[in-house]
């Protein structure tokens, strides 16, 4: 019997493809997407019966860097425990070696593909701000993403704001469980040579560059690993600001205002010392711009701060001289 | 990249072997050169006669002569030289060949009597006309270029599945695992819905978790075997890598 149905056909590519997770409690239902070293399923949780997102290394890992790294990446995504932060369930390795790990599905849709149905510009910058929530709280928790895309960022359906793939992320702090903000601002960094008992494969060497290129940072661009910190996370926050506040429609020629463009230029200032210190300061700029006040990034002439008093308080203003001009109206007519 | 370097041991994601027939069809070997058109034709000469089959609506004595003397001519005129990997895929160059090659036998017809000096291959053309059948394909159904690209490039997989699978029969014939192969042939090629491992646990009287770790050495032991298959087929690593997502990538 030497004729192949297409259903063994289907098996025989799906088997050589998805891993057995026959002995776990997991059965895998759908591809889902493949990254740099991994694959994610969608699969079944038998246990508790919902649905879960599985990742699986499936790159060639000689030396076992790449599991270590995904290893890492889950316990980074462990530690972080914050609803804009996709949650782990689980993690282990399977009989024949290979590493995963469970976390909750997240049905959606991408920020890049989600932005195409958001016309307007507060409601877009309101997403931005709760993108900058989770950074700033996985900043306090030691932790940068170093990965920050609009293809990292999921929309849930019921309108959740999650930061995925944490796959690249840097352990700032070699035990940072506390609530206190790490001391990031020296710049130092610890490697996680230094969490991890016992290698530090997961950490990434000086002269490598990781990240993808128009988001990531020219520290980062340049493999400066022990540069990196906070600012590095907010140069691409700003190259994502500048994303998502441009139309999906004309993403290259549609101007912002300048207070808005101030903000995108100083998160993501080539010279890191002239960016925002921190993923809060930035995201309180957006804030007042959002609220109409003046932003820390721009110093406004005369005309464009009358121009923001106007627009924010445009309502009195009018009705103000409204007010005045039927009682100029009446004065005359009385006058006759 | 040595035409020499075959090698059939090892393991892993990627198979070691470096042995490609674009590069032995060009050896000065004539047995190297042989054992390269003989993996080549094992693996194109079905997914081409029953392309030329359906695409061009031919009857299968026709389609037979058709594929025979594609066959004959791409090592008469010897087109495989011509074969730039950097270009395209080798199965694409293949059936572009075949395009090419039918619609002038079709402009031309009778200007050539095929059959005569020609090559001939032994080809089971009967097998082919059954599995065709099997298939239950209606030509109209599959309209476009596109579509007739779709079912040669899954003919291709099937071909190459099929030569791994004979492999992996001859593998566990000479090692003595026939339980694995039992449990492949039930599960992993059952025509329909496969049954489950506990089925296949009761009929063979083994534990499930037998079950399950001989499947997964089974599946380990194909998945080597076809990447041999494979790499066989490529010339090159880039086009290998490409192939092999395709393949068995899902939805890469």
């Amino acid at each position: 019997m030497d004729f192949l149905s297409d259903k063994a056909l289907a098996r025989l590519r799906e088997a050589e493809e998805w891993p057995d997770f026959s002995a776990t409690r997991y059965t895998l239902r759908e591809f889902l997407a493949r990254g740099g070293m991994g694959i994610v399923y969608l699969a079944q949780d038998q246990v508790l019966d919902r649905r879960v997102a599985i990742k699986i290394l499936d790159s060639a890992d000689l030396d076992g860097a790449l599991a270590e790294r995904l290893n890492k990446e889950a316990r980074v995504l462990a530690r972080l425990e914050h609803p804009g932060i996709v949650p782990v369930h689980d993690a282990g390795t399977l009989s024949d070696g290979h590493v995963f790990y469970v976390m909750k599905f997240v049905e959606g849709a991408r920020l890049d593909q989600f932005l195409a149905s958001v016309a307007s510009l507060a409601e877009r910058l309101r997403l931005f701000l709760r993108i900058c929530d989770s950074v700033s709280f996985a900043h306090s928790r030691g932790i940068l993403h170093r990965d920050l895309k609009p293809s990292n960022i999921m929309i849930g359906a019921f309108g959740e704001v999650l930061v995925m793939d944490w796959g690249l992320a840097k352990i700032l702090e070699p035990d940072a469980t506390s609530n206190s903000r790490p001391a990031v601002s020296s710049g130092a960094l610890l490697s996680s040579s230094n969490t991890a008992p016992a290698r530090s494969s997961g950490a990434t060497q000086d002269g490598i560059a990781m990240g993808t290129p128009g988001f990531m940072s020219p520290e980062q661009a340049a493999g400066k690993s022990a540069d990196l910190d906070e600012r590095s996370d907010i140069f691409s926050l700003g190259k994502l600001l500048e994303f998502i506040a441009r139309p999906a429609a004309n993403q290259d020629s549609a101007r912002l205002s300048r207070a808005l463009q101030a903000i995108c230029d100083k998160a993501a200032a080539v010279n890191r010392t002239q960016r925002y210190g921190r993923v809060a300061e930035l995201a309180r700029d957006v804030s007042r711009f959002l609220d109409g006040a003046p932003v820390s990034a721009h110093r406004e002439n005369p005309w464009e701060r009358s121009l923001r008093f106007y627009h924010r308080y445009q309502a009195a203003i009018l009705l103000i001289a409204m007010y005045l001009l039927m009682r100029t109206l009446f004065a005359l007519y009385s006058r006759r | 990249m040595s035409p020499k370097e075959y090698n059939v041991q090892g393991g892993g994601n990627f198979p070691p072997t470096r042995w490609s027939v674009v590069a032995a069809v060009r050896s000065d070997d004539s047995a190297e050169r042989t054992r390269a058109l003989d993996v080549l034709f094992a693996a194109y000469w079905k997914p081409v006669y029953k392309y030329i089959r359906l695409k061009f609506s031919i009857l299968p004595e026709e389609a037979r002569d058709l594929t025979q003397g594609f066959f004959a001519e791409l090592l008469e005129r010897d087109l495989l030289s011509r074969f730039m990997p950097a270009k395209s895929r080798l199965r694409t160059y293949i059936r572009l060949c075949a395009d090419s090659f039918v619609l002038n036998e079709i402009k031309h017809a009778g200007r050539r009597k095929r059959g005569g000096d020609v090559v001939h291959l032994a080809l089971d053309f009967s097998a082919a006309e059954g599995e065709l059948h099997a298939q239950t394909i209606d030509p109209a159904s599959i309209p476009s270029d596109e579509k007739f690209e779709e079912f040669f490039d899954k003919e291709w997989i099937r071909s190459l599945f099929a030569a791994a699978v004979r492999k992996f029969r001859e593998s566990c014939a000479s090692a003595g695992k026939t339980s694995p192969l039992i449990l492949f042939e039930a599960y992993d090629l059952a025509e329909d819905d496969p049954p489950s491992y506990a089925q296949l646990a009761e009929t063979h009287q083994l534990s499930v978790s037998d079950v399950t770790n001989q499947l997964a050495w089974a599946r380990r032991e194909f998945r080597r075997l076809a990447k041999e298959e494979l790499r066989a087929l490529c010339s090159t690593d880039q086009e290998f890598a490409r192939e092999s997502t395709t393949l068995f990538g899902g939805k890469a």
